[in-house]
């Protein structure tokens, strides 16, 4: 049972990807694609981050340690929909004409903070390996406490970005304000874990 | 000129190939002869944009009486009562008058007038509006020397537009003009589309469109007309005067704070296409550049 699960994450978290494909080709996404696709990509980007770091807490919960081992699995996730969105954002839409881009990138503060965050997402992508994590040692979990930031980044993102105040960019930020609640409060309790 | 009457009902393949008829007809006198169009965009007329679908210019709208979501306005939409529907025309003026649409309609000739509208998201369509110069309907009315703008307010009905439930915008939404903007024949006073009576979704029974401006500068489902001294204050400018300034006219080189402005997707092009490059003025600025002689747009955004 134990070593079907891991398997069943990954696969579950190619639906979304799946899904877009399948509205793409089948032309099922209404008067503006291109926007749809950014949008999609982008809150799966968000609900991936929000699951990514509901796992300690969730841990901490029930007392199992199995969540903890779906993090590698959902945490590149998180890195392959960031990417999407962003490639969705260049290439789709503003077909690699950097100009436009990068003067978005720097007069637009959404856009600078959802840029920042796909580039503080990097290096965890890459140190994600269980080979990393040994040779990184103690460094390796200081550096990956950066998805904090990189979470909060992606809520801003989606803030700034609405016209007026909505809910749904606030639902956002709300989750990841508590899971990272959660987290302060476990470090007071506990100064061993991660 | 044929008189446009509610109950005329055109399909869209219909229509579209009444259109490429009277294109194919060719481009001497006899194509002036038929068109009633008194200022179709210079590009359209050579056949460069084509029309958007009935379906995407009704389904696709911002429309936030009844919902922020594109697709809420149709939804939401249907059930709305535009029957009784009266429209003031007071303010700065010698006699202020009350009309009802029966009493506009018969009035006022409808005629078609294809647009393109401009959003400020960095969309665009090109639509075949039915209406007339508001000119017409303003001159009805004698405004005071005091009169420098007109402000447009819209219905306010939270029992029937759910969206006016939520403080999203200071309701009732609120637009304005200067006077000469007002005036300029190519501010249309909409009352349908593409043939048809104008769907709810779309501002009905009565809603203004100005082409060089940005979509939200075109309210909807209008009620009061005010002739005032002062410059109004926009739903939009109260919610955000940094993004939304007054004149708010479609301008590639004024950048709004989230959105570039200088290139637009047009709706209905597909997943594939991509931007095009957009027009000062949306196109209009032979029509209505010397409105803004002498003016810093960058100021007057």
């Amino acid at each position: 049972m134990q070593k079907y699960l891991k398997p069943s994450v990954f696969i579950l978290s190619t639906i979304p990807f799946l899904v877009i494909l399948y509205k793409i080709f089948l032309n099922k996404l209404g008067p503006e694609p291109v926007k749809e696709i950014t949008h999609f990509t982008g809150e799966w980007t968000l609900i991936f981050l929000c699951l990514t770091l509901s796992m300690s807490p969730l841990k901490r919960l029930t007392n199992l340690s199995v969540w903890v081992s779906f993090r590698r699995t959902l945490g590149l996730f998180v890195f392959f929909y960031a990417t999407l969105h962003l490639l969705t954002y260049v290439g789709l839409d503003y077909r690699f004409d950097w100009q436009p881009i990068l003067d978005d990138v720097v007069k637009k503060k959404y856009i600078f903070i959802g840029f920042a965050a796909w580039l503080l997402l990097i290096p965890l992508a890459i140190t994600s390996s269980k080979k990393m994590v040994k040779l990184l040692k103690n460094n390796w979990r200081k550096l990956h406490r950066l998805v904090y930031i990189i979470a909060i980044f992606g809520s801003l993102h989606y803030i700034w970005l609405s016209k007026t105040i909505f809910f749904k960019p606030l639902i956002y930020f709300i989750i990841i304000i508590v899971l990272l609640a959660f987290r302060i409060k476990i470090k007071n309790r506990n100064v061993n874990y991660g | 000129m044929i008189k446009f009457k509610n109950s005329e009902i055109t399909p869209e393949n219909i229509y579209k190939n009444r259109r490429s008829f009277i294109k194919s007809i060719g481009l001497g006198a006899g194509s002036l002869a038929i068109s009633t169009i008194p200022f179709v965009n210079k590009s359209l007329a050579s056949g460069g944009d084509k029309l958007t679908s009935y379906k995407d210019i009704t389904t696709y709208n911002n429309y936030y009486e009844f919902g922020t979501s594109k697709s809420d306005p149709y939804r939401n939409s249907k059930t709305f009562k535009t029957t009784p529907w009266e429209i003031s025309i007071e303010g700065e003026v010698e006699k202020p008058i009350k009309l009802s649409m029966e009493e506009i309609s018969e009035m006022f000739v409808s005629e078609e007038r294809i647009y393109r509208l401009r959003c400020v998201e960095g969309w665009s369509m090109v639509i075949p509006w039915m209406g007339f110069s508001l000119s017409e309907l303003l001159s009805k009315v004698n405004p005071t020397n005091k009169a420098k703008f007109v402000e447009f307010e819209s219905v306010y009905d939270p029992e029937q537009m759910k969206g006016q439930r939520y403080p999203v915008l200071n309701w009732p939404y609120n637009e304005g003009l200067r006077i000469d903007e007002a005036m300029h024949p190519l501010t249309t006073v909409v009352t349908g589309l593409y043939g048809k009576k104008l769907p709810n979704q779309n501002g009905a029974p009565l809603r203004i469109f100005i082409p060089w401006k940005y979509g939200f500068k075109s309210a909807k489902a209008i009620v009061k007309i005010k002739f005032v001294q002062k410059m109004p204050t926009s739903s939009w400018m109260w919610a955000s005067p940094r993004e939304y300034g007054f004149y708010s006219n479609v301008n590639p080189n004024v950048n709004h704070p989230r959105w570039s402005q200088a290139t637009e997707r047009i709706i209905g092009e597909g997943v594939w296409a991509p931007r095009v490059k957009t027009l000062m003025f949306n196109g209009y600025g032979d029509e209505v550049a010397s409105l803004y002689t002498g003016m810093d747009l960058k100021k007057y955004f």
